[in-house]
């Protein structure tokens, strides 16, 4: 049976074996031709040598998550299909296992593996003479000299032979593959699309046309559609947001961010700094809003431990900012580095001594990112906070197409501001003047008769330390007067959402990156009969209380999904209102959920009476 | 028209009496007067510890931010609008100790701005702990025991920082610090002014008599100007073997301690500063600064095509 435009491929190597480029070359030429696209990669806290992978799932309408099963395995090394079992301390067993049933495996013929070494009688093996085609493909440029030099480019063969096998139209790819290598480098762009050419043609010849049953065809374009990965929707929503300042200090996985910002900043002039430390990238950052810039930093959870004390003083000082990127990765300490957790919402609430108000939000998606970041300036200079938004690992490097971000309707709110002339001739501006709001207009340092005072003690209104008693109890409730504020203005549609039919009788409520798979999840259950809602959260705070105590109390089983142990959602939802959730779905092994996995542990819920379920394809 | 008052405000200082910081922000107020700078235009950055009260008493934007935070937040505010004046200031303990970091990797940057280190062996307001400026072997009156680990060398670490002006001055000595700080705030880079400074309460060894000399055996000012010896560490080209050479020569003298103690200017050069050097990435920023910039209209089409 031939499947058409459902497809999920992997291709598995060392780090630094170029599986990124090929991964995303085969996902553009998918865009190209109409198809769309989910990528998201794996890998090691290590420069070169560990196993490192790359899943692509490609599909007829646009998927939100991937898939633990891989109908095509590209392995550019022995231990992407049998794992390192053999070392004295092992860390995994390989892909082989995960290939679906009539699914298939390219490798390198030159291994000799037998058939019988997969274990597998329910899959194709297609071999391939990587370094000979290689050779074959070089010798056209007079290179095949150089082989050592262009090694990398089995890469590629590996790549065109997936191309074949899949019968995909190959101009697609020879487009995207030349836009990697532009100007200087465009003769490398023909060598690699002469190498992908060999694959491509000797799986054809070699293989047949019916070796392999699911074929990917082109479809009619839905519109301009743009590859695009979480941080890179961070980064373009900050330049549009009109953000002059970023500070770093460089963290898997947020660095990808500050680079990209740096790489184009002389377009949109804005300073980007690699601080010395993650205390002082967040106090740059708050030293340059109050100054009158828009400013942000980017980290993840060891960077925003150091975070903590900063991030008081801006609260205490209603510094028009920083917004704060958190990508959240497995901790605690160093934890697993490069991979993913939804485990900081309770340290993002409450990092800090001291009670101020922040404002916390959790996009679901990168649109959600786009969005949600740009609004986070307007929130910040508005209510004079810091900003926290809560994403992580998986969302921040994992590619979706979408339709390209329209800017029309995002307006720029720098909140109030005092103006020269209502400050001329003024002998008594206050910074921290008591409002009914809880906000005080703000003046800009260097605007005459601005002059103020600001401290990370408790002040009265011009901004001086105080002691007093009364004085302490008014700031007290201006400053979180303003979360108050929050929440009546920031609109219920901004804060979370209610997906599919409010009469479902199962509730699953989740919150940030999972949001995909749970989605996905969903239409699979739906196949199976078992209509389900989704209630995301995607402010942590302001907390949308009424709105989820309205959907949560005439829900019926509720069902709690988070990427972490402990399932923090569902307590702060406890906590907010009085509501406590059926089960739990929780997965803490580093990797983000899949649309299979939302399906299983919901069935484990319902069908075998599980209350609590731990998931893991690990 | 400006005066001494115009740069005073009325919050109730309430420094010990007879405390090396009067000196300090009385030289900071007379300093900001001669250069005629006006009060708005001014930004005063402070850390945590009595030093850090110094905005309070000064009128200018003032900063009283963390306990070794001084320089950061005084770096993000100064990036943001270079057409601010910025002085930052901070006890050792802020700036050595729990502000090291920051403090190296600031002279790094080399940003236009004056640090002004209040030095004077202790803490004082959490009473009396030993600063990483304390000599080992010294007992101040409210230790238990004497330190028993070395001191940092404050002009040693700036001009291995990268600090582009570096002197020494004495908070007892108005007409000299006042001296040294318009040399620091008019010097393009970043300045650092090691002050050294008396605490009546705590710090009993290091006292106004000491530092007068008082008890040598031929009683004589411990404190001598570096300029008067002959010495000069300003580096004319700094293009040439002449910056290794005044580096190495104000680090021999920045060692010297003891019975005589110089001050002054130990090291000032010219080069390019980290606003410079935005400035060529960023060729906009020489007409406007940043916090000036349109935000309204940027125009993202151009990132979001590349994706396409």
């Amino acid at each position: 049976m031939t499947v058409t435009n459902s497809f999920t491929w992997m291709i598995g190597g060392p780090q630094g074996s170029g599986i990124n480029s090929v991964a995303e070359n085969f996902a553009k030429s998918c865009i190209r031709g109409g198809l769309h696209i989910f990528a998201n990669i794996e890998y090691h806290s290590n420069i070169k040598g560990e196993h490192s992978y790359y899943r692509l799932r490609v599909e007829s309408k646009p998927p939100r998550s991937h898939v633990d099963w891989v109908d095509l395995l590209v392995a550019l090394d022995r231990e992407t299909i049998f794992g390192d079992m053999n070392k004295v301390h092992p860390t995994h067993r390989g892909h082989r296992h995960e290939v679906s049933p009539g699914g298939g495996i390219i490798y390198d013929r030159s291994l000799n593996l037998t058939p019988e070494s997969f274990g597998r009688d329910d899959i194709k093996l297609f071999p391939i003479p990587y370094m000979d085609l290689l050779v074959d493909a070089l010798k056209e440029f007079g290179k095949d000299k150089e082989l050592s030099k262009y090694q990398v480019m089995v890469n590629t063969i590996a790549l065109g032979a997936s191309l074949g096998l899949a019968d995909y139209d190959f101009d697609l790819a020879t487009e995207a593959i030349r836009e990697g290598f532009t100007g200087r480098k465009a003769a490398l762009g023909d060598l690699n699309v002469s190498a992908a050419r060999h694959g491509y043609d000797y799986a054809k010849k070699s293989f047949g046309e019916d070796a392999f049953p699911i074929k990917l065809r082109k479809q009619p374009l839905t519109g301009k559609r743009m590859m695009i990965r979480g941080v890179q929707a961070v980064a373009i929503a900050k330049l549009k947001a009109g953000c002059g300042f970023q500070t770093y200090y460089p963290i898997t996985p947020a660095t990808d961010e500050s680079e990209y910002l740096e790489s184009h900043q002389k377009d949109y002039n804005m300073i980007v700094v690699q601080a010395e430390d993650e205390i002082s990238a967040i106090n740059m950052a708050t030293g340059a809003a109050h100054a009158g810039l828009r400013s942000s930093t980017s980290t993840s959870g060891p960077g925003f431990s150091l975070m903590a004390e900063g991030l008081g003083w801006a609260g205490i000082t209603e510094a028009p900012g920083p917004v704060i990127i958190l990508y959240q990765r497995a901790g605690p300490a160093t934890g697993l580095p490069t991979r993913t957790e939804q485990a900081d919402l309770r340290f993002a609430l409450h990092a800090a001594h001291g009670e101020f108000p922040r404002i916390i939000i959790a996009p679901g998606d990168v649109v959600e990112n786009y969005y949600d970041t740009f609004d986070a300036f307007n929130y910040a200079e508005h209510y004079q906070v810091p900003v926290i938004l809560l994403t992580d690992k998986f969302l921040a490097s994992t590619y979706q197409d979408v339709p390209l971000f329209n800017g029309d309707n995002l307006k720029v709110d720098r909140g109030d501001i005092v103006s020269d002339s209502d400050l001329a001739g003024a002998t008594d501006y206050r910074r921290y003047r008591w409002t009914e709001l809880g906000i005080s207009p703000r003046a800009i340092p260097g605007q005459k008769g601005g002059i103020f005072w600001t401290t990370g003690d408790e002040h009265d209104e011009y901004g001086h330390i105080t002691e007093a008693a009364d004085i302490r109890i008014k700031m007290m409730r201006k400053r979180m007067r303003k979360i108050e504020l929050a929440g009546q203005v920031i609109p219920d549609s901004k804060k979370a959402t209610l997906h599919g039919p409010s009469s479902s009788r199962i509730t699953l409520v989740g919150w940030g990156s999972s949001k995909g798979a749970i989605l996905d999840g969903m239409e699979e259950l739906k196949s199976d009969g078992i209509e389900t809602n989704f209630l995301q959260v995607r402010f942590v705070n302001p907390f949308p209380t009424d709105y989820v105590q309205q959907v949560l109390g005439s829900a019926r089983r509720k069902i709690a999904i988070e990427n972490n142990y402990s399932a923090q959602m569902a307590g702060l939802i406890r906590e907010k209102t009085g509501i406590g959730m059926d089960n739990t779905i929780v997965k803490f092994d580093g990797r983000p959920f899949s649309q299979n996995e939302i399906y299983e542990g919901v069935k484990d819920i319902i069908k075998n009476g599980m209350k609590e379920v731990t998931v893991s394809h690990a | 028209m400006l005066e001494l008052k115009t740069y005073r405000t009325q919050v109730h200082n309430d420094w010990c009496p007879g405390c090396g910081d009067f000196g300090i922000v009385n030289a900071i107020q007379m300093t900001l007067l001669e250069m005629q700078l006006e009060p708005h235009r001014i930004a005063i950055f402070s850390g945590i510890g009595c030093s850090g009260k110094t905005p309070h008493f000064v009128n200018a934007y003032g900063f009283h931010t963390l306990h070794g935070r001084v320089l950061p937040i005084a770096t993000g505010a100064r990036l943001a609008n270079p057409g601010l004046t910025v002085v930052a200031v901070g006890g050792d303990g802020d700036g050595l100790g729990i502000g090291a970091g920051h403090f190296v990797n600031t002279g790094r940057r080399n940003l236009d701005f004056t640090y002004v280190l209040y030095d004077n062996g202790v803490y004082g307001l959490t009473k009396g702990q030993a600063s990483p400026t304390l000599p080992k072997g010294v007992k101040t009156k409210s230790m238990p025991a004497p330190a028993i680990i070395e001191r940092v060398n404050p002009i040693a670490m700036a001009v291995a920082s990268g600090y582009t002006f570096v002197a020494r001055s004495y908070a007892l000595d108005v007409r000299h610090l006042k001296q040294t700080l318009r040399a620091a705030i008019e010097h393009r880079g970043s300045a650092f002014v090691d002050v050294l400074q008396t605490c009546p309460t705590y710090n009993d060894i290091n006292t106004k008599e000491w530092y007068g000399g008082e008890d040598l055996p031929v009683k004589a000012p411990r404190l001598y100007k570096l300029e008067d010896s002959g010495y000069n560490g300003s580096v004319v080209d700094p293009s040439t073997d002449e910056v290794n050479a005044k580096k190495g020569n104000a680090l021999v003298k920045s060692f010297e301690w003891g019975d005589k103690i110089p001050i002054g200017v130990f090291l000032k050069m010219e080069v390019p500063t980290f606003e410079d050097q935005l400035a060529l990435r960023m060729p906009a920023l020489k007409d406007k600064p940043f916090v000036e910039q349109d935000i309204y209209n940027r125009d993202i089409t151009p990132l979001l095509d590349e994706l396409t």
